[in-house]
């Protein structure tokens, strides 16, 4: 395996050498409900690089979004820590955009006034957030909608602006919920190439957490496999695929090899039934 | 030439949404002239249409003068439920603790007739506006919280999320969000809230008032007078209409964008 472009990383330090953004330590949340305490994440460790693109995935209940949320500082953890560029995360922090699995945009405000949100709360430049709202709204084919109320436009246009609308204050750190869930695959796809751009043009560092393999083996730089709740790293892998990826190349051996492997840390747990499944479409 | 327009536009009218209750209204009148002169119902127990309408001729100066604080103290009362009811939603929306303690004591309030209560308020602030106000106030705040709070509370957790991850303060949260969000339910309260107003403050008047429709009604029953009567009772019904088409102009222009508001931005758009 040693000439595999993969590489099976389990210190969970970034795979080459970027000055570190976020750094996880020992990081853990136990839920108080009335039933007792259910543990979600064991403590875990890892360390997202500048401009990386990391994509957690793993069965439905390991904790995923638990990781996200506490990423973004929506909750607090039962014990450990994240830091984002070395400061502790005890609130959601400034610099950061999120998409929900849903779009979440606000039914009473047009579509540029939606994405224009963020820079609208933060009283930031209206004139040059405007001018950049535009321009992402245009990258995103949504020009010609961009006074159009939320239910004027279809699912995926929807989640293109609501990831415009995490863009719009030009942020470090993009965290994404299974952002393309609700989408059909062939819209599926087409985001996962749109994302793919916006990270090689502006050199965010984004966080996706993902059900599909085939999305996370295409568009990240590492790929963080958790195991079944209380959800911990299973292992990590390097993608040496070069950018930009073209969805031809998830035919691609090295591609399929990866995803296979990936896919290797479910069956035993009985998360991926073999046959027809949820994922089956993406194979 | 003129014939087919014209006939078009006719057929139009009386398609319209506001001429179809005035048919049938026309219609109730007319039976109800026809009950009066068949069963000959004497005119003590049941008026006749053309009775009401002499009532109208020789009260209506009365009448109208003595709408306006009927009105005054329904707007009131309306107006004070508006800012209570949705200040109260908010309180119970926002906070388990306040809920646990509010809002069983507050539908325990509602199962007290304000028929009852209502002299107290005599005793208390005497024969003026201020307890109709009370009372209509008593009787149109309760749905505006019941709808508040389901308006407040089904805020998708994701929207909140979101809206902390924005960093929006409390008030941005509020009024760029939970209120938005909430409008629709709040308005649907306003609406039933501003027609139980109406009859807040009729019963107001009933138990102490020196003017006022509900004042109207109760000498006019004393007098056996049942035309003025009858009279009174269409003045206060549109009180109530147009009061309630009032809430539902403003909320039009509130809530444009909500599902219920979306076929005429759709023909704009």
């Amino acid at each position: 395996m040693s000439n595999a472009p993969l590489r099976v990383v389990h210190d969970g330090a970034p795979a080459t050498a970027r000055p570190v953004l976020i750094e996880i330590r020992a990081l853990a949340k136990t839920y108080r409900t009335q039933d007792g305490a259910v543990p979600s994440l064991r403590p875990l460790d890892l360390d997202l690089g500048e401009g990386e693109f990391v994509a957690v995935v793993g069965p439905s209940g390991c904790g995923k979004s638990t990781l996200l949320k506490l990423v973004a500082g929506l909750i607090r953890p039962t014990s450990g820590e994240v830091r984002i560029g070395g400061r502790p995360v005890v609130e959601p922090p400034d610099d950061v955009g999120i998409v929900f699995q849903n779009p979440v945009l606000l039914a009473w405000r047009t579509i540029l006034r939606n994405v224009m949100m963020p820079a609208e709360v933060r009283r930031l430049d209206r004139a040059a957030h405007l001018a950049r709202a535009r321009a992402l709204l245009a990258t995103a084919g949504l020009s010609d909608f961009e006074n159009k109320y939320p239910w004027q436009l279809s699912g995926g246009m929807q989640q293109r602006a609501a990831i415009c609308r995490a863009l719009v204050h030009d942020p470090r750190l993009v965290l994404m919920d299974e952002p393309f869930g609700a989408l059909d695959a062939l819209t599926r796809e087409r985001m996962n190439l749109e994302l793919q751009r916006i990270h090689h043009e502006t050199g965010k560092t984004i966080l996706l957490i993902t059900h599909s393999i085939p999305e996370a083996v295409f568009l990240a730089d590492r790929v963080v496999v958790m195991s079944e709740r209380p959800g911990a790293i299973a292992a990590i892998y390097d993608v040496a695929l070069p950018r930009p990826r073209t969805i031809d190349q998830m035919g691609n051996p090295v591609f399929a090899d990866l995803a296979r492997r990936i896919r290797g840390h479910f069956y035993p747990q009985g998360q991926l039934a073999p046959g027809p499944s949820p994922q089956a479409h993406l194979d | 030439m003129a014939a087919n327009p014209r006939r078009r536009l006719l057929a139009r009218a009386l398609d319209s949404a506001w001429i179809r209750p005035l048919v049938m209204m026309v219609g109730l009148i007319v039976l109800w002239d026809l009950a009066v002169r068949l069963l000959r119902i004497p005119p003590y127990l049941v008026p006749a249409p053309l009775d009401v309408v002499a009532a109208f001729r020789s009260e209506g100066g009365e009448l109208l003068a003595q709408a306006v604080p009927t009105t005054l103290a329904t707007l009131g009362g309306f107006g004070l439920s508006a800012v209570v009811g949705i200040g109260l939603a908010m309180l119970i929306a926002g906070s388990r603790r306040v809920e646990a303690y509010l809002y069983p004591l507050l539908v325990f309030s509602q199962s007290i007739p304000k028929v009852a209560v209502a002299p107290l308020f005599v005793v208390w602030f005497g024969f003026g506006m201020t307890p109709k106000v009370i009372s209509a106030f008593l009787l149109g705040v309760f749905p505006v919280v019941v709808s508040g709070v389901q308006g407040f509370k089904s805020l998708d957790p994701d929207m909140r999320d979101l809206a902390r991850a924005m960093k929006c303060s409390w008030l941005q949260t509020f009024r760029m969000v939970s209120l938005p969000h909430a409008l629709p339910s709040i308005f649907a309260g306003l609406k039933v809230s501003v027609t139980l107003a109406v009859v807040g403050a009729v019963v107001g008047e009933f138990v102490g008032a020196n003017s006022g429709i509900g004042f109207v009604l109760q000498r006019s029953i004393g007098n056996f007078d049942l035309p003025t009567m009858f009279a009174a009772l269409v003045i206060l019904a549109l009180i109530g209409v147009v009061l309630f088409a009032l809430v539902d102009l403003v909320e039009r222009l509130a809530v444009p964008w909500h599902a219920s508001q979306r076929a005429p931005i759709h023909a704009t758009a």
